[in-house]
């Protein structure tokens, strides 16, 4: 597996319920350039579904879970071009 | 039809009782009160009027009347049909093969079984397992795979014909979840075990139905009862029965009639949903898909402010996101879709349902959603 690039953005979702984590993700995504990377922090189990469908639904590339933080799941999101 | 039936758009959780069972539940508290295994003129009544129940159940499943025993609810009869089918396994072994998209009770059942493993068959986008894929997770020990005739949250028709043949080939018995199946659609052949609820069909609460091929190897999980031809504990509920037969014959003869009314206005509802609300998305295979159920998620809306806005407007609906379930965890049927799993809606629609509440439900939606998007600030994401 190859590295992945440090996240140009890491968005602290922990302790928000669906469908904030992936409201917050809508509302920061055009903060980083196209092919951007951003991290979302986030431990509503939701998360781990609606991050990835997001990303189908809006075209943006979901790379998968980076490292946790404090054993909170990480998502990874790469902004479209 | 009642008031409080309109705007009931929740049949997949419960069919209100149908009018041809009433009448006969009443009645049968009068006729069939006495103890079906006892050997005078009542009880005899009472034996022949549980039997005649039977064979109506019999008939509509494709079993013999001496393959089916009633229960005391769907769920119950899931647990007897898993639990019964690997303790009579258990020296095949305890491998047990799911599809991802079971109802909790078929889960719930299988996990609790000691040292069972258990292996879930994922699905595709609609909610389809494929054939192939799911016969390939059969090992030498599998005492059982279970796969629902078609999913009770987003409608979708699994391939139980197909999958019940790999599996006889093998040797693993199949036990098919029929609930929201049985009094819509034929339930494909093939089953070695079957489980279904009476409220789902118009029946009356409390009577579920399990049904036991005769070729395949079952034993009593519990400990042993004389009652419900042995599998079933507990004194038989003889009058819900004959409710329930009564329900389903009725719901039988007039099945064609509705799923032509309810196909086309689900199709109404998946066609129209994505025009009237933007950021939408309708879930579930598009036509292999049970008349009544369609189901979908709007995306940055909170499920459970949606089913409260909707009740607001007379719509009984219900929702499979994490914020309306007791376990603040969302619908295992969604994830295993890799659907979005918030701002979700199931409607599945009643026999009582009108085109004007489907109409009316078209028009009140958009504008629920617009209000929820714009009082959370994300109308214009």
């Amino acid at each position: 597996m190859t590295e992945l690039p440090s996240p140009d953005l890491t968005l602290d979702c922990r302790s928000m319920r669906c469908p904030l984590p992936v409201i917050e993700l809508a509302k920061r995504i055009a903060d980083v350039a196209p092919s951007g990377l951003v991290a979302v922090v986030a431990d509503d189990p939701a998360a781990a579904t609606d991050i990835p469908a997001w990303c189908r639904l809006r075209g943006h590339l979901y790379l998968g879970t980076g490292e946790p933080v404090d054993g909170v799941p990480t998502y990874l999101v790469r902004r479209s071009r | 039809v009642a008031n409080s039936l309109r705007g009931y758009l929740d049949a997949a959780s419960t069919e209100p009782l149908h009018p041809a069972a009433r009448e006969i539940l009443l009645e049968a508290y009068d006729t069939g009160w006495a103890d079906p295994a006892r050997l005078y003129g009542s009880a005899r009544r009472a034996r022949l009027l549980l039997d005649n129940a039977r064979e109506i159940v019999a008939a509509a499943i494709g079993a013999r009347p001496d393959e089916v025993s009633f229960t005391a609810s769907g769920t119950q009869a899931v647990h007897l049909a898993v639990l019964g089918t690997i303790a009579a396994r258990t020296r095949t072994g305890r491998h047990v093969v799911v599809s991802a998209v079971e109802h909790s009770s078929v889960l719930h059942a299988a996990a609790s079984v000691p040292s069972a493993e258990v292996d879930r068959v994922p699905v595709d986008r609609t909610g389809l397992v494929d054939p192939v894929a799911f016969v390939a997770s059969l090992r030498p020990d599998t005492a059982l795979a279970c796969l629902q005739a078609a999913n009770h949250e987003v409608g979708s028709v699994q391939p139980v014909a197909e999958v019940a043949t790999l599996c006889a080939e093998r040797d693993v018995p199949l036990i098919v979840d029929a609930a929201q199946t049985v009094g819509r659609l034929a339930v494909p052949d093939g089953w070695s075990v079957l489980a279904a609820s009476a409220h789902k069909w118009g029946g009356p609460p409390g009577v579920g139905v399990l049904a036991v091929r005769r070729r395949t190897r079952w034993r009593p999980p519990w400990p042993e009862d004389e009652r419900g031809a042995g599998r079933v504990p507990g004194f038989e509920n003889v009058p819900g029965a004959i409710a329930a037969a009564a329900a389903l014959r009725a719901r039988l003869a007039e099945a064609q009639e509705l799923n032509g009314v309810h196909t086309p206005l689900v199709d109404r509802i998946r066609a129209r949903i994505p025009e009237l609300v933007s950021d939408v998305e309708v879930v579930g295979h598009p036509t292999r898909r049970l008349p009544h159920i369609v189901t979908f998620s709007c995306l940055y809306v909170d499920g459970e402010a949606l089913l409260t806005e909707l009740d607001r407007e007379g719509f009984a609906v219900s929702s499979g996101s994490s914020c309306t379930a007791s376990t603040l965890t969302p619908s295992h049927v969604l994830e295993a879709m890799g659907v979005l799993t918030h701002g979700n809606i199931r409607v599945s629609l009643s026999r009582t349902t009108t085109e004007e509440d489907v109409a009316r439900f078209l028009h009140v939606l958009p504008d629920v959603v617009r209000r929820l998007r714009a009082s959370a600030g994300v109308d214009r994401l």
